[in-house]
């Protein structure tokens, strides 16, 4: 652990993660500061998915340490990364399909322990919460309607707007503005815009290289598992090697 | 829901207005199946006599308790488990070996003592022997999903049946166990078929009314976020496992519960009772009457019930060959069920 490491929202200390033969992410290290924007971008195959997917505990480690929010971790637990303050939304959208918009937003709103579940019905509060959420999203007249009744576009909002409805300091978007039509992909822009101004700490991984110019403060670049480069988004975009990675072999 | 209230207002509702009658008959096929199935029973019931009427009753009572629980995790959790007849047949035993006092002695088992405790002391031991059985097999469980979880579910089946056969100084194996007892409350026995009936219906209303606060609750809703995505609903903070765990445990005891009353209504019980077909059955029961739907639920055990028990009063069919023409029968509807209807017939979920 670095000295500053009050400043860093993630962290990673030579994290390894191999499909067979396959080094998806090799020994990488990497340093993500709180607030502002960091964008990861990267050739097709290059570990950005796998990344997300480590660092958010979906894929155990084969090796390293994953740092969120200064606590260590050699086993990342996927349901004790929100208490450490995260949260992300996948590359495919994986809404829970067959129940409401609604709840949809509701189940991650309310009691995580057994007992006090079982107890807890609706409480105004996240009630309220959840209304918010959907019409910052623009699905609240939809809340009825089942998750796999949605537009891909508006499955992609409202796994956006679950995530938010965490209320975590860091949230691990996966390529969010994917196949989303203009209007929509300016919706997703806005909201991540509002919530870098909020203060949040927003990592994405995206392919559009003009979306990474326009919303990124810090930029990391990944090529075969390994870290090519890090740092402002002009500086390293124009860097040889990465135009290499990009354009080369 | 318990009580499908929206049904009932949308009848009070057409009963004023005939001509929508036919408008709503396509929109809501949970309203007319239920009138067919209440029709059913009526006429079931007329054709049949009282008795042999409120013996179905008493069955339905018994499968709508099994159905209901096993629907908390089929439907509501998508575990498709085959084995729950394992946890019925713990809550059977139970009742049997605890309050029969019928003698038993073989050269392989020696005299098998026996209890002969009542009735409403031994059902909360059905309950609780069953819970624990769920448990232990639970927590190995809980690493499987899908389509191994079917799998290893079957192996419990297998298991819990090979035990009941085999583990004689207990079960008294394929020889059975007589003379279990009726509930007793002071000099007042449950002797009476309809008495036992209420009886049964009170725990069938016990059941579905716990069913229910569990699943409009929030533990409820992530139950249901786990049968539609388990890793993701662990990124927001929840440990499926545990979730999981506590509603396979809660089920069972539903079931044990199941066992303690099928074995004092039936007075009788041998391992037969306890192979895997039922489990089968029990499953065809939820998925026909719907997922994630205590009222589904219901209407299946209810559609069972009467298909199983009226086709003994079809008059084409001879009386040696309706046991097997009722599965025969039972697995055509639920092949065509599967084609037309797939969600069953009031849910609005699928495997």
């Amino acid at each position: 652990m670095t000295a500053n490491n009050e400043a860093l929202a993630l962290e990673t200390d030579s994290i390894s993660k191999h499909f067979g033969a396959v080094r998806a992410v090799d020994e990488l290290s990497l340093s993500i500061p709180r607030q502002g924007t960091t964008s990861i971008v990267g050739p097709n195959g290059s570990g950005k998915s796998t990344l997300v997917n480590l660092l958010s505990g979906v894929l155990p480690l084969d090796g390293g340490m994953v740092i969120i929010d200064g606590a260590g971790l050699r086993v990342v637990h996927a349901h004790e990364t929100p208490a450490h303050g995260l949260t992300r939304t996948f590359q495919e959208v994986r809404l829970f399909d067959q129940i409401t918009v609604w709840d949809n937003i509701m189940v991650v709103l309310t009691e995580r322990k057994l007992f006090p579940s079982l107890l807890e019905r609706v409480r105004p509060a996240n009630r309220r919460k959840a209304q918010d959420i959907l019409e910052s999203v623009g699905m609240w007249e939809k809340r009825e309607s089942m998750a796999m009744e949605l537009s891909y576009g508006q499955r992609k909002l409202l796994e956006i707007g679950r995530a938010m409805a965490m209320d975590v300091q860091t949230y691990l978007f996966d390529e969010p503005f994917a196949g989303l039509f203009p209007q929509m992909l300016e919706r997703v822009k806005d909201i991540m815009k509002q919530m870098r101004a909020d203060g949040y700490t927003i990592v994405f991984v995206s392919h559009n290289m003009d979306i990474v110019r326009e919303l990124s403060d810090r930029i990391i670049v990944l090529d075969s598992g390994t870290l090519l480069a890090a740092g402002d988004v002009e500086p390293v975009l124009g860097s040889e090697e990465v135009i290499e990675a990009y354009l080369g072999a | 829901m318990p009580v499908n209230i929206e049904g009932i207002r949308e009848f009070a509702r057409l009963a004023r207005e005939p001509s929508e009658l036919v408008r709503h008959a396509r929109g809501n096929i949970g309203l007319w199946l239920t009138l067919i199935a209440v029709a059913a029973a009526a006429v079931f019931m007329l054709m049949s006599g009282t008795k042999f009427a409120v013996g179905a009753a008493t069955l339905f009572a018994i499968w709508a308790i099994l159905a209901v629980s096993l629907n908390l995790v089929v439907g509501y959790t998508g575990l498709l488990s085959v084995g729950h007849v394992g946890f019925f047949g713990i809550g059977a035993y139970t009742m049997a070996v605890l309050t029969s006092e019928a003698p038993y002695e073989q050269l392989r088992t020696g005299v098998i003592p026996t209890f002969g405790w009542p009735f409403f002391a031994v059902l909360p031991l059905c309950i609780v022997l069953a819970g624990l059985a769920a448990l232990i097999v639970g927590v190995v469980f809980n690493r499987f999903r899908d389509d191994i979880f079917v799998l290893v579910s079957f192996g419990f089946a297998i298991i819990a049946y090979s035990v009941f056969l085999n583990l004689r100084s207990v079960t008294r194996g394929a020889f059975g166990i007589h003379e279990i007892v009726r509930p007793q409350i002071g000099a007042w026995t449950f002797d009476g078929n309809v008495a036992f009936l209420l009886l049964a219906l009170v725990f069938l209303g016990f059941v579905m009314l716990i069913s229910w606060f569990i699943t409009t609750s929030s533990f409820g809703r992530v139950l249901t976020a786990i049968r539609e995505d388990e890793q993701a609903i662990e990124v927001f903070g929840y440990q499926a496992t545990h979730f999981k765990l506590a509603v396979w445990v809660i089920s069972a005891m539903m079931a044990g519960l199941a066992g303690g009353l099928f074995a004092s209504w039936t007075r009788f019980i041998d391992p037969n009772s306890f192979i895997l077909l039922e489990s089968v059955l029990l499953v065809s029961i939820v998925i026909l009457g719907g997922l994630a739907s205590i009222w589904g639920s219901l209407l299946g055990a209810m559609a069972f019930v009467l298909l199983e028990e009226g086709m003994r009063f079809l008059p084409f069919i001879p009386t040696e060959y309706t046991g097997q023409a009722r599965q025969v029968v039972l697995g055509i509807l639920l092949v065509l069920l599967m084609l037309f209807r797939p969600q069953g017939l009031v849910g609005r979920f699928r495997l």
